[in-house]
């Protein structure tokens, strides 16, 4: 876990501001079928390496964000907006 | 024989004497003295038991590793136990306690344990304490920890204060030795914004316990125009007391600042302790070097020293340690203290150096007698050093002293560098275990393994400047000053293992760990590093093995034939040094520990005399006792039948409230929301059911239309920020294309339900609009006026009771005067105020569900909700799950009503059903019983539970089970709405 998020909009913040929410996900379209939403509601990856998390700037801005941290050294290497994520990534 | 104070020289303060006392004898001592160094001033060098055998114990070092002189200073709420002595400034006033033993330090009844130690070997615990097992808990572990402890915890609360703080910096310095003011200077000069810390009380590190001289000025001379300078740059920040304890990911460092541990009475308003987290651009490590003890017999008898802390008593605060000194050692240091030794007129008998070659040639000049290729096997003495017995080429011989400095090599001090799992390395030829340059961080000077004051000056600022180069900021390293008389001792070979000793060779002073532990725990298959260390307890005391842990892995390499390289070391963690709880508490104590809550009606409560109860952050009204009433039973029936007869008014205020607004406002609502909101009126409520993405209920509560683009929801208190934080989520990473927007309002609104078959008469005498069930039927939400248009509030027609109900909410501030009003108003009438518990009576009476029933495993179904969900809407959230088979089977536990058979007895919460005539067992459990009361409307026990297939099992007799208590009652299942199942009350 990194001391400190760089929050794209209030800048770099203790992380006892924010709540990790888990893997960014893009949500399945209504219509994915029943192993799709299972995929999504239940099966993570354990990656060891870089991994791309919801983390939500609580005690901050309370925007959402998407926080690309490596798992192995706790480096972050990228907080983005999630909405942001969402328009450009997830679908 | 004993130690003393020498006449002259050092760096205390001659002309401020200091009064303290140890174990209740008056003593005295200088400022500038640590509480080890006026001790042995005052010829005291017995300073503690050890922890198992009670051995007399001395001062063995002069900074954070010591593992003997650990004392219990202060009184009252101030007393802290397991202070060292040795990094414990000196003030006047000082009460200072030695720990475990009893009766006495001198007589100590606990040393007896000595005697049996042949029964106290490592793995001791483990193998005798083992049966019968529940004695372990009654009657071993007081035992055992009575015996073999540390010093104990005050029972008094704290009186003082803590803060946190944070500080952010281009170059954290670490150590203000050679190493560490070099960097400092270096990178101050160049404009850098530095921090650099410091244990001890004065920045200078090794260099106020020198001899030699830096520039032309002596050591601590130099040391101290150095901070001068340092503390004169405004980019510079220093900070003395101050330990650097963790290293953290992101580069940022934890480090404890001991404010006012140095004196009497702290000042109020000061913080006695600070904890700092330091965000570092770099990092250096400029920590020093541990010298390493030898493992010889008796080692740990009062009057042997670690060599460095001997040259430091000597110089820095002008204590010789003893009378008539030798020096065994494995390396040059050895002889720098010969040197100062004999330059302060201390008798030196001999120089017992390990290696055949010895010293450096021209190294030592003085008198002392040199055995080469000789060993210290034993020490001999009981609370005080008396005699060495020395091993040199096949004979024996003994000396008569009183002291013995030893030098076993250098440790670099490397623990912050290793505390984010990098492991050391170990280097033959350094004799030592080394860390490597991190991304944003470097070690230099000893605690990268070079010697002497020149080298490391060198090391220091050539470092500070590359890591500045890292963040662009140019410094150059300037000149390193001369050096005279530096001591430069080159790494030797390791002496692990000493032949023929007799005594107990310690290893681990503090945990008792000696020789032949870790020679068992290799016999008995426990030779791995991290299994030894476990076995022995070796390196698992407050000093967390700073003295002992190289011996050790030295010894468990040469019991196994093998380099310490490859029996590698146990895990670095922080604490570095022990951080008391006071500072990583902060503020957060007392009634600052969290923040209280209270409702805008808190006020209207407590006039009303209500008895409070926490929930979360809240103080929620429970109960309003009236005169006569002697048990919160009697309160809460007559509130509930009130309620029911006439009417009630509750502060609902602390239910969550969450503004929605936006063009797409309904559609957004419509998929948080498993039932439909996109249809409803303006100036509507409706019951909403959120579910997680899996389908199972996550929250409930009514969501109001106010305008087409204005939508007001509440939610549970206990969800309230879940469930905002839930909707943000969902607005901002789902569906950031719709036009919404949240705000909280929890806090805006005093919200009230006034509820009972006259809750419109009273009402209506404030509300200047019509609220006849005409005019505002049930369900109805709108913004009304009131007291003639003196105020703005809005009213919901919606009934959490079952009794005809609305739920007034007014500006917060005007909340507690309405309220006022209203029970004025209501009072011929007979309105009570009711609370929570009177609350949840009436909803468990109506089969109105809450968290308890809400508890992450129930669908919609479950609770009867089963036809809310939508199946028009093609997307909501937990919409696609909710259809798999598991959550639609019929054998589900579902909502029922239970009562007792006999109307006299009673069950709780939490309960089991069983089906009637099953056997007690939690297999045959049908489900539990989530909320109970005493129903004044049925006139005995109610509850709801969730249990098997249970909307099919109306009427069924079933056994309810207590198992934790004993408790059997026979009870029947029913529909889980108690009163009025047609909701005709709601609409009248």
């Amino acid at each position: 876990m990194a001391s400190l998020i760089a929050c794209p909009h209030c800048g770099r913040r203790p992380k006892e501001e924010f709540t990790v929410k888990g893997a960014a996900l893009a949500r399945p379209e209504p219509q994915a079928g029943a192993d799709a939403w299972f995929d999504h509601v239940y099966l993570r990856d354990n990656p060891r390496g870089p991994y791309q998390e919801f983390w939500h700037h609580t005690s901050g801005c309370r925007r959402w964000l998407v926080v690309t941290r490596d798992t192995a050294t706790h480096e972050v290497e990228e907080a983005r907006d999630a909405a942001l994520w969402n328009r450009e990534t997830a679908r | 024989m004993t130690s003393y104070r020498l006449s002259q020289g050092g760096l205390i303060d001659r002309a401020r004497p200091l009064s303290f006392s140890f174990d209740g004898k008056p003593m005295s001592g200088f400022a500038g003295d640590s509480l080890a160094s006026a001790l042995l001033a005052n010829g005291q060098r017995l300073m503690g038991r050890s922890f198992k055998y009670h051995r007399p114990r001395g001062v063995l070092t002069a900074g954070a590793a010591e593992p003997n002189a650990l004392m219990t200073i202060g009184k009252g709420g101030r007393t802290e136990p397991n202070t060292r002595a040795t990094l414990q400034e000196l003030y006047d006033g000082l009460t200072a306690r030695s720990q475990n033993r009893w009766p006495s330090l001198d007589f100590d009844i606990g040393a007896l344990n000595g005697l049996l130690s042949p029964f106290l070997s490592a793995g001791f615990y483990y193998k005798t304490f083992m049966w019968p097992a529940a004695f372990w808990e009654k009657l071993y572990e007081p035992f055992i920890r009575k015996a073999a402890g540390l010093g104990e915890a005050a029972k008094e609360s704290d009186p003082d204060s803590f803060e946190k703080c944070w500080a952010h910096c281009d170059l954290l310095v670490i150590g203000a030795g050679a190493t560490g003011l070099a960097a400092a200077l270096t990178a101050g000069r160049a404009g850098a914004r530095v921090i650099l810390v410091d244990e001890q009380a004065e920045l200078g590190g090794s260099l106020l316990s020198e001899t030699a001289t830096i520039g032309g000025v002596p050591a601590a001379q130099f040391a101290r125009e150095a901070t001068a300078e340092l503390e004169a740059l405004p980019n510079v920040r220093t900070l003395a007391r101050t330990t650097a304890f963790g290293r953290y990911d992101g580069n940022v460092f934890g480090a404890v600042e001991r404010v006012q541990k140095h004196v009497a009475t702290p000042q109020v308003g000061r913080p006695v302790e600070r904890l700092w987290r330091i965000v570092a651009g770099r990092a250096l490590l400029a920590t020093g070097a541990e010298e390493r003890p030898l493992v010889f017999g008796g080692n740990d008898i009062p009057g042997v020293m670690m060599a460095g802390a001997a040259r430091s008593y000597l110089n820095r605060t002008a204590v010789a340690p003893a009378r008539q000194m030798a020096i065994f050692t494995t390396n040059d240091s050895g002889y720098a203290l010969a040197r100062d030794l004999e330059a302060c007129g201390v008798a030196l008998t001999a120089i017992i150096d390990s290696r055949p070659e010895g010293a450096a040639p021209g190294l030592y000049k003085g008198q002392a007698r040199i055995l080469t290729d000789a060993l210290v096997r034993d020490a001999h003495g009981g609370k005080s050093l008396s005699a060495i017995t020395i091993a040199r080429q096949g004979r024996t011989e003994t000396l008569r002293l009183d002291g013995l400095a030893v030098s076993g090599g250098f440790s670099p001090v490397i623990h912050l560098a290793c505390h984010r799992g990098d492991k050391p390395v170990w280097s033959d030829a350094q004799g030592a275990f080394l860390a490597e340059d991190r991304k944003g961080l470097a070690l230099a000077g000893a605690a990268a393994g070079l010697s002497g004051l020149a080298a490391c000056y060198e090391a220091g600022a050539r470092k500070a400047v590359a890591l500045l180069d890292q963040l662009g900021i140019a410094a150059t390293a300037g000149s390193v000053p001369t050096v005279e008389g530096d001591i430069v001792a080159p790494a030797t070979k390791p002496l692990w293992s000493i032949p023929g000793i007799r005594g107990k060779a310690f290893i681990d002073f503090q945990n008792d760990v000696h020789r032949a532990d870790l020679a068992l725990a290799v016999r008995e298959g426990y030779a791995h590093v991290e299994l030894a260390k476990r076995y022995t307890t070796n390196g698992m005391a407050t000093d967390q093995g700073k003295l002992s842990n190289v011996n050790a892995i030295g010894l468990l390499a040469e019991a196994r034939g093998v380099s310490p390289a490859e029996v590698g070391t146990t895990t670095f963690r922080p604490f570095y040094t022990p951080v008391s709880f006071g500072a990583l508490a902060g503020s957060s104590h007392g009634k600052h520990f969290q923040p209280v809550r209270q409702s805008p009606l808190h006020g209207w409560a407590k006039k009303n005399g209500a008895r409070f109860v926490e929930t979360g952050l809240w103080y929620r009204s429970a109960w309003f006792p009236r005169t006569g009433e002697t048990t919160w039973r009697e309160s809460v029936d007559r509130e509930v039948r009130t309620v029911r007869e006439a009417a009630g008014l509750c502060d609902v205020s602390m239910l969550g409230k969450i503004e929605i607004t936006g063009k797409d406002a309904a559609l957004f609502l419509d998929r948080v929301y498993c039932n439909g909101f996109a249809n409803l009126p303006v100036g509507k409520a409706r019951y909403g059911l959120m579910l997680r993405e899996d389908g199972f209920i996550y929250d409930d509560g009514t969501t109001s239309r106010l305008a087409e683009d204005r939508f007001f929801m509440t939610t549970t208190t206990a969800y309230a920020a879940g469930v905002l934080n839930h909707l943000e989520f969902c607005a901002q990473a789902l569906w950031p294309e719709l036009d919404v927007r949240l705000a909280s309002v929890t806090d805006q609104w005093a919200q009230m339900a006034i509820a009972g078959p006259l809750a419109r008469t009273i009402l209506q005498e404030i509300v200047d609009e019509d609220i006849s069930n005409e005019a505002f039927p049930f369900l109805g939400a709108r913004a009304v006026s009131l007291f003639n248009g003196a105020l703005k509030g809005r009213l919901f027609r919606i009934s959490f009771s079952g009794e005809l109900a609305y739920e007034l909410a007014v500006p917060a501030g005007y909340g507690e005067s309405v309220a006022d009003a209203l029970m004025e108003i209501g009072k011929p009438k007979g309105l009570c105020a009711y609370g929570v518990e009177a609350l949840s009576v009436l909803r468990i009476e109506k089969g109105h569900v809450t968290h308890n029933e809400i508890n992450g495993t129930v669908v919609p179904a479950d609770l009867g909700f089963g036809r809310m969900v939508s199946a028009k809407k093609a997307d909501f959230i937990g919409k696609h799950m909710l259809a798999r088979e598991g959550l639609t089977a019929g054998n589900r536990h579902q909502l029922v009503g239970v009562v007792p058979l006999d109307p006299a007895a009673s069950f709780r919460t939490g309960a089991h059903i069983l089906a009637k005539g099953a056997a007690a067992t939690l297999e045959n459990s049908l489900g539990h019983v989530s909320s109970s009361c005493y129903s004044p409307h049925v006139g005995s026990t109610i509850g709801l539970a969730l249990v098997r297939a249970g909307s099919s099992r109306h009427g069924e007799e079933v056994m309810i089970w207590n198992g934790l208590r004993g408790e059997y009652t026979p009870g029947r299942l029913c529909d889980p709405v108690f009163i009025d199942p047609e909701n005709a009350k709601l609409k009248i």
